[in-house]
């Protein structure tokens, strides 16, 4: 699903996807600079949260200056038809931050079922692990855990304006 | 260190930030803040790297774009190298190191409908590796879940 963007809402996103002033009235503030009003910048907004393209506004917290430092990427090969039925499942767990299907890329990589699992320390994201093992049961065929070692880059999203 | 409000507002403000005149004034209520010390607070989050940032998280797929992540098997003695050209793309939008033969695990993100398949094919070009692909077929739920003790 996808939602029209005009060239006014591009220079909003362009101007906020680093982050919102830390000033008292950031909206006004990111009007000013784009020749708008802060009503403007305002109701663009409120529009773009409606329609999904604003995922939410807040705090992204660093899972690794926060001690959260075991994030596993749980990866499983289970059967398709079940696939669906099992993400669902396993995207409920409070653990569990994204699931995602994807395709396999044999030989290399044999697992369609990704799920992020974090925790304060690798035993505690192997426990988490093990409980997924029990939910998916006879349906895995193999799995693996990937920990993530070091952060290479983490910006987010940036288009050109 | 973190204080109680501090983790008060990283637990508290995940989403919800509001859209008006003087949202720092009507978010810092609920911590017991004042608008000023709220502000003060995210800055000295922002400085610490406890929160990576703060503002509006856009979603490429409701643009129009996408979110690919891809892997690669990156050589330890071009580690650095590799890396670099990876994230010099603006488009990578986080790259983990991991543990498994597929040591290098980034997202790419773009609001142009075909700049992913173009990105891959520049990466493998620029390095002369691999790139595989693994596009979302289906998401089941990307929560708000982080809760700091």
């Amino acid at each position: 699903m996808t939602a029209e963007l005009d060239h006014i809402d591009r220079k909003i996103i362009v101007e906020t996807q680093a982050g919102l002033p830390l000033v008292a009235r950031p909206y006004e503030a990111i009007a000013e600079r784009l020749g708008l009003t802060g009503g403007d910048v305002m109701a663009r907004l409120r529009r773009m949260v409606e329609a999904g393209i604003v995922r939410r506004i807040g705090v992204v917290p660093n899972h690794y200056a926060l001690g959260l430092s075991a994030n596993g990427m749980s990866v499983w090969d289970v059967d398709d038809a079940r696939a669906r039925d099992l993400g669902r499942a396993l995207g409920a767990l409070d653990f569990v931050s994204h699931c995602y299907l994807r395709p396999r890329r044999p030989p290399v990589w044999p697992y369609n079922l990704f799920a992020m699992v974090h925790g304060a320390s690798r035993e505690e994201v192997e426990e988490k692990r093990a409980v997924i093992a029990g939910l998916l049961g006879t349906a895995v065929r193999a799995h693996d855990i990937l920990y993530s070692t070091r952060i290479l880059k983490k910006t987010g999203l940036r288009i050109a304006a | 260190m973190l204080d109680a409000t501090d983790k008060a507002i990283i637990n508290g403000l995940q989403g919800g930030f509001p859209i008006a005149e003087r949202p720092y004034a009507a978010a810092a209520e609920q911590f017991g803040l004042g608008e000023q010390e709220l502000m003060d607070r995210l800055a000295r989050l922002k400085e610490q790297e406890v929160i990576s940032r703060f503002g509006p998280m856009y979603n490429a797929d409701r643009m129009g774009g996408a979110f690919c992540l891809c892997a690669m098997a990156v050589p330890e003695e071009h580690f650095e190298e590799v890396v670099d050209k990876i994230n010099a793309h603006r488009e990578v939008a986080h790259n983990y190191a991991r543990t498994h033969t597929l040591n290098v695990w980034f997202v790419l993100a773009s609001d142009r409908p075909g700049r992913i398949d173009e990105i891959v094919n520049e990466i493998e070009e620029e390095t002369g590796l691999r790139v595989h692909a693994f596009p979302k077929l289906e998401e089941f739920f990307i929560g708000l879940k982080v809760d700091v003790k």
